[in-house]
């Protein structure tokens, strides 16, 4: 037996190109000693449920900035859901206003972040979703 | 993993299979089950090990392999490997970026894992993923390593075609020839041949193989020498060529014998590493506890030597139970 990883994909959905924020992440996670599965830009919201069902990760990090989180985030819980894994908690950062939370937790959204959250903040966030993940397999 | 777990992998159950590539990454006794379940299952699938130096386009050149595979109806999985860092122990799978023209494909499975800590790019458990893919019935399974030294070796021991990529502007072309890359290599690929610098990487390729070819695989040797591929990863040229060229190395493989031969040297090395591990579990399990600390002590003080110290804890040890 080997000590268990997280496995968590992040995942740059919609038509914006810009990726440095998901990379800064993808590194602290890295740094934090997970296994990070990084997918690119302009993923559809069914090439992230199937990355996720493939790699079997613990966590889906999305970061989204073009705005559109309020279709693309319900449309992956849905696709996660027809895939037999709705227990997979989702996790958004980018540029989500405030009021928009609510909206998505009730969706199903694990976790959602505004500007500025630090880093630490997103890796402990990661840390206790798959902490739950587990306690629940 | 219950059987009906094991049946559901072997139908192409896809989330049933991806939870067991979980469960062998981190070796746990359920992955032990299951691999010894679908042993007899496997030895199907052709095994293709792609290496090179980092960025020479190995996994864009998977991805439109894959594709060509696809066109020709095989169903194919992908096991891509990259480094874990060994300061925290975490890694970044980022080959998947190069692939997203295989997403929504049914006849795709694609699988990143780290290298963890094993030595060179071939995590240890990559050859159990390998396996477990074959059991489920994917036609071609294919390996991603980054080729840095043992990894190398690892790789065409797993695989059965192994296929260098090498790439021109990365100023290590002879660095990779002389890292005797060019002793596992069934099928030697320049890629980015769009790029100068192509024709003279191609020029040493072709000119090293002309000395070097006493030393291909010496189980293949006979009748085989490599075949130089160049291509375009990124426009999709190439590839029909480099397909046919990993066809005709498995049609040798089996019509000169060579894939018994290589699948009972990779079954012989692989009961080989395994009873070194069980062996040292057992010796260990027999010594007192913190021997094996002391006796490092002991020869930190010079009090002892390392074949003094072996010698000490084999008998210490004594026969195996
Ligand atoms: N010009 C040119 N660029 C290419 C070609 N194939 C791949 N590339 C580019 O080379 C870079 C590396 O490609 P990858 O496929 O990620 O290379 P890799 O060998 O898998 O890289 P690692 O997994 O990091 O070792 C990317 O920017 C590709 O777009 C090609 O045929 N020509
Ligand atoms: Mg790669």
């Amino acid at each position: 037996m080997t000590e268990r990883r997280i496995r968590v994909l992040i995942a740059k959905p919609g038509l914006d190109g810009h990726d440095r924020g998901a990379k800064v992440i993808a590194r602290a996670l890295r740094d934090a000693g997970m296994d990070v599965i990084y997918t690119g830009l302009r993923q559809t919201p069914e090439m992230i449920a199937e990355a996720a069902l493939q790699e079997d990760v613990d966590v889906i990090g999305l970061s989204i900035l073009s705005g559109a989180h309020m279709a693309l985030a319900p449309r992956l819980l849905e696709l996660l859901r027809a895939n037999g894994q709705g227990e997979v908690p989702v996790l958004i950062g980018g540029i989500i206003p405030g009021e928009d939370v609510p909206a998505l937790k009730a969706a199903g959204i694990a976790e959602a972040f505004g500007p500025g959250t630090s880093t630490e903040a997103v890796v402990a966030a990661v840390r206790q979703a798959a902490a739950r993940k587990w306690a629940k397999e | 993993m219950t059987e009906g777990d094991l049946a559901a992998v072997r139908a192409g159950d896809r989330r049933a299979l991806a939870r067991l590539l979980t469960q062998v990454e981190n070796q746990t006794p359920a992955a032990e089950a299951a691999l010894a379940a679908l042993f007899p299952h496997t030895g199907r699938a052709h095994l293709i090990g792609v290496t090179g130096a980092p960025g020479t386009g190995k996994s864009s050149l998977v991805a439109e392999l894959a594709k060509v595979l696809r066109r020709q109806g095989e169903s194919v999985a992908i096991v891509a490997v990259d480094p874990t860092s060994p300061f925290t122990g975490g890694a970044i799978l980022g080959d998947r970026i190069r692939m997203r023209d295989l997403a929504g494909d049914p006849g795709v499975f694609i699988r990143s894992m780290a290298s963890r800590g094993a030595l060179g790019g071939l995590a240890r458990t990559t050859a159990d993923a390998v396996q477990v893919l074959d059991a489920a019935g994917f036609n071609r399974v294919i390996v991603e390593t980054v080729g840095a030294g043992q990894s190398e070796v690892e790789i065409a021991r797993t695989a059965q075609t192994v296929l260098v990529v090498e790439a021109p502007g990365l100023g290590d072309e002879v660095q990779g020839i002389k890292a005797g890359i060019l002793e596992i290599a069934d099928v030697l690929v320049v890629n980015k041949a769009d790029l100068p610098g192509a024709e003279t990487a191609l020029r040493a390729l072709r000119a090293s193989l002309e000395i070097g070819h006493s030393a291909a695989r010496r189980d293949t040797a006979a009748g085989w020498t490599p075949p130089i591929v160049a291509t375009v990863a990124v426009h999709g040229q190439g590839l029909e060529e480099l397909a046919g060229a990993l066809d005709r190395h498995r049609d040798h493989l089996r019509a000169s014998g060579a894939d018994n031969a290589r699948e009972r040297a990779r079954l012989a090395g692989d009961l080989e590493s395994r009873l070194r591990g069980a062996l040292y579990q057992r010796l260990l399990a027999q010594l007192e506890p913190g021997q094996f600390a002391q006796t490092v002590d002991k020869l930190q003080l010079r009090e002892l030597d390392p074949a003094g110290a072996v010698r000490q804890l084999l008998e210490a040890a004594g026969p195996l139970s």
